[in-house]
């Protein structure tokens, strides 16, 4: 069973940034990819869960901003020292220029 | 036939041996840790209490990659001639590559045998479990490991006096518009902060200064430094100069045997530097993997650092040079970075400070512009206005 949730508009993302949506005791991040797709993660790194909002985006990569640890947040895949343990992603899309995630 | 030797099981070592696995090398694989605990994180140490131990991976990871770890003992003797090393119980390891990441201890003085330090995770279980409400803590040295615990101490409820030497905080590593404002906040937190201040001697329940001075203490931890740890490279005629020295691929004057973390003294920019550094820790550790399975890159990576004291956080990249004038940019809600440039306008030094992670995208937008040698105009940077991601765009 899909579990579609409005996240934000299209606008709240720049390009090759990201922005954190709160929801239901639950925190994610929401990247806007320099090629305009839309992606979405568990907001809290992995290493020691500090929230991924502050980090560099750059290219498909999300850099955290405590420690430089880096994932691919198209697929949630730890890429440095000193994360270990992948992203958790969630499927999203776009309507009516808003974003929504799956959160089923 | 041996295979590749890891001694040292700390963020180094680890790194490296999980590289080796990453890279493909399907050899054999030992990392030699002298501590009885799995690998685990130092930096949480001064940061948390009670010290929670953060191991860098599960057991289980070890095993996934084939990593024999072996821990409780450690490196005793180096038989280059047979490549072989002799550990402490008596065991030996043959092998095509080792790698040295033995990392620093705590620095000591003579007369300090009284001084507590604080380095392992049973230090700080030895520490923070004689902190609580009203203890009288000294802590001789105001760099980055003294004055984290001096946050944590005050957040127990302890009676806190900094004791350093120089006239200001933290001057081996940051600028000091930014020690000043560490000062300010360990003041006004109750630290009592002391520069310019010599310890004498320690006694049973004192710490006495030149100037005649008595501060009572329950308990004295020393955090004046770290000295790498190079026995094993002198003994086996390796050349050590304020750490093992290592070119720029992180190899010895022997091809065979590789040197990398807190222990190595190699090529910055055209100049030897040793770091105390957890991310340069991991990073040459990675780097010393690669140059083992025969990269010739060179280690070129900006050296990168951080603490946290109470909300305070700072990030530094690159190395300031004393010589050099800071050029300040706003952040926003008190938080900045004082960036240096080169005699060319390359970005050199990036160090920066503010509640939380504030200044983090800055600093490591810095590091890169550090890294690639972009010339930016210091109006330019100083501009609030200015997105700095856009100068790595060209």
């Amino acid at each position: 069973m899909s579990q579609w949730v409005e996240a934000c508009a299209v606008d709240d993302v720049e390009e090759e940034d990201l922005i954190r949506f709160d929801h239901d005791g639950r925190t994610f991040a929401i990247y806007r990819s320099p090629d305009d797709e839309f992606y979405a993660t568990d907001g809290l790194c992995t290493h020691e869960h500090v929230h991924l909002a502050d980090g560099l985006v750059m290219d498909h990569i999300i850099e955290c901003p405590k420690h430089n640890g880096r994932f691919d947040y198209r697929t949630g895949e730890a890429k440095g020292a000193p994360v270990c343990v992948n992203l958790r992603t969630y499927p999203v899309k776009v309507e009516a220029g808003r974003v929504l995630i799956d959160l089923s | 036939m041996g295979g590749m030797v890891i001694v040292g099981a700390g963020e180094c070592g680890v790194r490296a041996a999980f590289t080796l696995r990453e890279e493909g090398y399907e050899g054999t694989v030992t990392l030699v840790g002298e501590e009885p605990h799995l690998p685990y994180e130092r930096p949480p140490l001064s940061k948390n209490a009670p010290p929670a131990v953060k191991l860098i991976a599960e057991e289980t990871r070890y095993r996934d990659l084939s990593i024999d770890l072996l821990r409780g003992t450690r490196g005793q003797r180096i038989d280059r001639e047979n490549r072989r090393l002799v550990l402490a119980d008596g065991r030996t390891l043959d092998y095509d590559r080792l790698l040295i990441a033995t990392g620093a201890r705590a620095r000591r003085f003579a007369g300090m045998e009284k001084a507590r330090t604080l380095r392992s995770v049973g230090d700080a279980d030895a520490i923070l479990s004689a902190i609580g409400a009203g203890t009288k803590l000294v802590i001789i040295g105001g760099g980055f490991i003294g004055l984290e615990l001096a946050a944590t101490a005050r957040g127990l409820g302890a009676e806190v006096t900094v004791l350093e030497a120089a006239d200001r905080l933290m001057a081996r590593a940051v600028p000091a518009e930014i020690a000043a404002m560490f000062e300010d906040r360990h003041r006004q937190e109750g630290v009592r902060l002391r520069l310019g201040a010599k310890v004498e001697a320690l006694e049973e329940h004192a710490v006495v200064l030149a100037d005649g001075s008595r501060i009572e203490a329950d308990i004295v931890v020393a955090g004046i430094g770290a000295e790498p740890i190079t026995g094993l490279a002198a003994d086996a005629g390796l050349a050590v100069d304020n750490g093992i020295v290592v070119d720029g691929c992180l190899r010895t004057a022997d091809s065979s045997i590789f040197a990398a973390g807190d222990c190595c003294s190699f090529p910055y920019r055209g100049a030897p530097v040793r770091l105390e550094s957890w991310r340069c820790a991991q990073d040459q550790g990675a780097h010393a993997a690669r140059a083992m399975l025969g990269c010739g890159d060179s280690f070129v990576r900006v050296p990168w650092f951080w603490s946290d004291q109470y909300d305070l956080g700072l990030q530094v990249a690159g190395l300031a040079l004393a010589d050099r004038p800071f050029l300040r940019r706003e952040v926003g809600d008190g938080a900045f970075v004082l960036f240096q440039l080169d005699g060319q306008g390359r970005v050199l030094s990036a160090s920066g400070v503010g509640t939380g992670n504030a200044v983090a995208r800055d600093i490591s937008i810095a590091e890169k512009l550090i890294e690639r040698g972009i010339v930016v105009a210091p109006e330019v940077l100083c501009d609030p206005g200015t997105r700095l991601k856009q100068l790595l765009k060209g």
